[in-house]
């Protein structure tokens, strides 16, 4: 009696839900066959401005901002007890001189001035010290193995000949570094102790890492020019965030003893964060330094866009002038440095737990070990003077597969030219074109009444609401066409990338050594900075919008594979068994039960893949799309900041709306489960 | 107990968890289970007095959840008592400023947790000598001490080891080592044993009388485990959701339970083990002849052997050698077979 009640309320509301589709998709109807009535509704709004005398320039939200910019960099910004200009001075200085320092030890050598114009250069640290130092490291703190790869991986920079870009891209992320340490833990320690300090930082923080990178490259690039600097500073502010989180985290995981023994002891308050606290909470916080070495190593290439050299600036300008073997190389050479310092500082926080030493000898292993270090680096560079071998590796030992890259993808060219023109116009003709037409024809009410019916069916009035206000402001910032734009760029590339990902996971999940193999490739696919992506993609389709959708499809591929390998395996073997038992064949064993059972984690995996596909549609920007992406590209170039910043928010909304209705559907899914 | 001999008096300290307690607390006129789960409020300690004398080992027990880990930190006030008086010394700790109970902490208390709470890295003598180096004492003075606490727990030779290479018992003997290293006044232990297997519990129980043999301190001491409690306390505060329900001696608690709660507990005791000569005795009738005498302290367990071999009664005699009263094998036995007198 109560269930067929109970049906009876459910299908009820299934009939009004679907009532309520139904009109929404009348009303949209009616307003695009009726286009001529309300012309309003169907084009979209230009840019919400105001003419207010009182405000000056600032007449749009993008005004505003870039407004805002002008006077803080002038010389009336008293925000602090200096102007805002000699604020970033300084912090322009603190940054510079390490940088130079570490550069000139790493790189290029000091110059030491003689007097009277003359000047004397030393060479930089010697690339066989540097080598054989970082293997002898790897090998202290693993094994043979480690070293191994280590010394394998700083071989391939040397002998491709990409050292000293190495070194310099090494110099900025050696500052980066710690820099986004002490910051991140600075602010990670108050939000920590000020739990409403935590509540105001964290939407803050969950924007930052929803922000495509370009857009705030903009406003650094105008506070402190065209340089390292400036590359330095948003290295940090792309990769402070998850350590702020991971402080608080660590912090608050500290078991509730030590805590009380800190207090028991008598700690001040500084006592109890530095002596009790951030000791305690060490191996956490490892894994947020790690991460930030991580993120700074992906933000290599984009910040080489704003004056950072070195490896990054290598793949650009290969990628300008499409030459995609030293492309590849020098992204090769990226990816190896990330793999060599994330398995260094792995190893390093998981090291043997400390034992005691019985040993008395004088000097203590640490002291020992930088010794032997200083010794070996000192030996190698002062050789150097005499035989430059030892300085630098001689160019004619230098190798490249450049040409034969380029060659490969010459050759396909030539030889297949009509297939690939073929595959790339079917696809613009039959797929790309429509959903395109479909999306840029749809009424903007009527995208917002879908939107927000889809808000509050998956999450109520609270969801509903902050959809549509997110979506509003891109509407009154004028720029739902390019939004439109970017929505359908990155929903058809994540339709490929989720079709593609999930057989593919599907037919992992089917042999363990299969599944090993696929999640070990997409690792390494993972570790490709997102550039290299275009490089091939560009040299066989040339720019446009297919080229960007097959570079994302196959940037944002991994989510899609490791979620439907997890959630896969995540199923009890006992249902499997149940259902086999029961007689399910394989593939009804896998549509009715395992992918049935997987799909909330599937969704999750989706929702991972719609964040990649953003983020690599604004770097697609530079191969011609003409999306949110180019309006923050263009910005960039035009050191812009309004602009930048408004069409970085937009893309960043574009995220973060998808991610709630997502993460919404995928919670409702796994309740009805009885998962949740 | 007189007052002034309490060196810790707390009084009708109450603790409620949840929002408003205070208000809750001043405004409502019953106070039961009923009126606090309905105000949403977790009464973990209701209305709490106890007094600590010096030199005793008082130890609170009950089960788990009943309150006491949070009435212990109310009396270092880790905790913020939703009201009550705690006086430490004579004076209210309650009204002590935050730099004042730093002071305090430093040096008059000392606590041991059950989870050890070490600081992994740091070795032993780097944690025992970790309480000193907070207060500022130079390193050769805190390692000085640091190596006197050490030996006192038995674990000489071990100081540069880390607390991960080191066992159970082992690490909450450098717990122990360094709560003691200040030297306090009052020394707190919440459930120190209960982490450790049942055989290194009953050898750290017996460590931890010899250290109190050595040290007299005064004590608060936590455990859910009676026999425990039975085994080390001069006196028990029983405990049961938030209530103090009884304070006694061991004897007391046994021979006068407050209620069926209490006396659960006692029933599968050895009441050989908890009772001492003076709680069984009878009065001496003059024509009793004595074949012997035992102190009054002496546990039955422990003057059994000899009495029931003996033909006639025993006189129980305090420390002057004055008879108090006069003890039986018929009484002897009916402790030994578990029967009510
Ligand atoms: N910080 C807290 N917030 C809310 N409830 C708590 C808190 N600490 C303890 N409690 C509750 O108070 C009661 C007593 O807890 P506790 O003193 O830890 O008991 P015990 O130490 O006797 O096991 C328990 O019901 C516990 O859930
Ligand atoms: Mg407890």
């Amino acid at each position: 009696m109560i269930s067929a009640s109970v049906q009876a309320r459910i299908s009820l509301s299934r009939t009004k839900q679907f009532a309520l589709w139904l009109l929404a998709f009348a009303i949209i109807t009616v307003i695009w066959v009726g286009g001529e009535l309300w012309p309003w509704a169907v084009k979209a709004p230009k840019e919400l401005s105001w003419r207010i005398e009182s405000l000056g320039s600032c007449t749009s939200v993008r005004y505003c901002v870039t407004g805002f910019m002008k006077w803080l960099v002038g010389d009336e910004s008293y925000v602090f007890p200096w102007t805002f200009k000699e604020f970033t001075r300084t912090i322009a200085a603190g940054i510079e001189i390490p940088y130079q320092f570490i550069k000139s030890l790493l790189a290029a050598g000091f110059t030491i001035p003689l007097g009277k114009g003359e000047s004397w250069q030393t060479p930089p640290l010697s690339w066989l010290g540097i080598t054989i130092v970082m293997t002898w490291i790897a090998y202290r703190l693993k094994d043979w193995t480690l070293a191994l790869m280590v010394f394998l991986c700083i071989s391939y920079i040397t002998i491709f000949g990409h050292w000293e870009s190495a070194t310099i891209t090494l110099s900025s992320i050696a500052v980066a570094v710690p820099i986004g340490v002490a910051f991140g833990i600075s602010v990670g320690i108050l939000g920590y102790r000020y739990p409403s300090f935590e509540r105001a930082i964290t939407p803050i923080l969950d924007l930052m890492q929803t922000v495509p990178i370009f857009a705030y490259l903009v406003p650094v690039l105008f506070l402190f020019g065209f340089g390292p600097v400036s590359a330095i500073t948003a290295t940090v502010v792309y990769a402070t965030p998850p350590m702020v989180r991971i402080t608080m985290l660590a912090l608050q995981t500290v078991p509730t003893d030590i805590k009380e023994f800190g207090k028991m002891v008598g700690c001040t308050k500084r006592q109890m964060t530095w002596r009790v606290l951030i000791p305690s909470a060490k191996p956490g916080l490892m894994v947020g330094v790690n991460q930030v070495i991580m993120l700074s190593l992906n933000m290599v290439i984009i910040a080489s866009m704003i004056g950072a050299g070195g490896l990054g600036f290598d793949v650009l300008a290969s990628l300008r002038r499409q030459a995609i073997g030293e492309g590849l190389e020098a992204g090769i050479a990226i990816t190896l440095i990330a793999i060599v310092v994330d398995r260094l500082t792995q190893a390093w926080a998981a090291q043997a737990p400390e034992l005691h030493s019985e040993s008395n000898s004088v000097l203590s292993g640490r002291t020992k070990f930088l010794l032997i270090v200083f010794t070996v680096l000192a030996i190698t560079t002062t050789v150097g003077f005499a035989l430059p071998i030892f300085a630098q590796w001689p160019e004619v030992w230098e190798f490249t597969t450049g040409q034969f890259w380029n060659d490969l993808v010459k050759w396909i060219n030539i030889n297949f030219f009509d297939q690939l023109e073929a595959i790339k116009i079917f696809i613009l003709l039959n797929i790309l074109k429509p959903l395109k037409l479909f999306l840029l024809e749809l009424p903007w009410p009527g995208a917002l009444i879908l939107l927000g019916l889809a808000g509050y069916q998956l999450g109520g009035p609270k969801l509903a609401l902050l959809v549509v206000s997110l979506a509003s402001f891109i509407l009154i910032t004028g720029q739902w066409t390019k939004a439109m734009i970017t929505v359908y760029l990155c929903g058809i590339s994540v339709v490929f990338a989720s079709i593609i990902g999930m057989t593919i996971g599907i037919v992992a999940s089917g042999s363990t050594r299969l599944k090993k193999a696929v999640l070990i490739f997409i690792d390494t696919l993972q570790t490709l900075p997102s550039f290299v992506y275009l490089l091939p993609v560009v040299m066989l389709f040339r720019v446009g919008d297919f080229s960007a959708m097959v570079a994302v499809v196959l940037y944002a591929l991994p989510p899609a594979v490791r979620y439907t390998i997890y959630g896969i395996e995540q199923i009890s073997a006992s249902l499997i068994e149940a259902a086999k038992t029961s007689g399910c064949t394989r593939i009804q064993t896998l549509t009715k039960v395992q992918i049935r059972l997987a799909w909330p984690e599937i969704m999750l995996g989706i929702n991972q893949t719609v964040m990649f596909a953003l983020s690599m549609l604004v770097i697609t920007a530079l191969v011609g799309t003409r999306d949110l992406g180019q309006e923050v590209y263009i910005a960039l170039t035009k050191a812009d900041t309004g602009r930048g910043l408004v069409a970085g928010l937009s893309v960043a909304f574009i995220a973060i709306i998808t991610d709630r209705l997502i993460s919404a559907a995928a919670r409702r899914r796994k309740q009805a489960l009885g998962m949740g | 107990m007189s007052e002034s001999e309490a060196i810790l008096n707390c009084q009708n300290v109450w603790k409620l968890f949840g929002k408003d307690a205070e208000r809750f607390l001043r405004d409502e006129s019953n106070i039961d289970d009923a009126s606090l789960s309905s105000a949403g409020l977790i009464g973990a300690v209701r209305d709490a007095s106890i007094e600590v004398v010096e030199g005793e080992i008082f130890v609170i027990m009950g089960l788990s959840g009943s309150g006491k880990s949070t009435l212990l930190r109310c009396l270092s006030r880790l905790i913020e008592p939703t009201s009550g008086v705690i006086e430490f010394e004579g004076e209210n700790l309650l009204e002590q400023s935050e730099n004042q109970m730093i002071q305090i902490r430093r040096h008059k208390m000392g606590m041991v947790f059950q989870h050890f709470a070490l600081m992994p890295h740091l070795t032993v003598l780097g944690n025992v000598a970790f309480p000193l180096e907070i207060q500022g004492v130079d390193k050769k003075h805190r390692e000085e001490r640091a190596r006197e606490v050490i030996e006192l727990v038995g674990l000489e030779g071990r100081e540069s080891y880390y607390p991960r290479e080191l066992s159970g018992g082992q690490q909450q003997r450098v717990g122990i080592a360094r709560s003691l290293s200040v030297e306090p006044k009052i020394w707190f232990l919440d459930e120190p044993f209960s982490a450790l297997d049942p055989l290194i519990r009953r050898e750290m129980q017996d460590e931890f009388l010899r250290i109190q043999s050595v040290l007299n301190k005064t004590i608060v001491f936590i455990t859910h485990d009676f026999n425990e409690a039975i085994r080390l306390a001069d006196r028990i505060a029983i405990m049961k959701s938030g209530l103090i329900i009884q304070i006694g001696t061991p004897e007391e608690l046994v021979l006068h339970p407050a209620d069926d709660y209490v006396e659960e507990f006692t029933n599968d005791l050895a009441r050989s083990k908890v009772f001492s000569a003076r709680a069984v005795m009878r009065e001496k009738s003059s024509d009793i002849v004595s074949g012997g005498s035992v102190l009054q302290s002496v546990k039955i367990d422990d003057l059994a052997g000899d009495l029931i071999d003996s033909e006639l009664p025993f006189d129980v005699v305090d420390s002057e050698g004055e008879v108090l009263g006069v003890i039986t094998r018929e009484d002897v036995i009916n402790v030994l077979v578990n029967k009510t007198t």
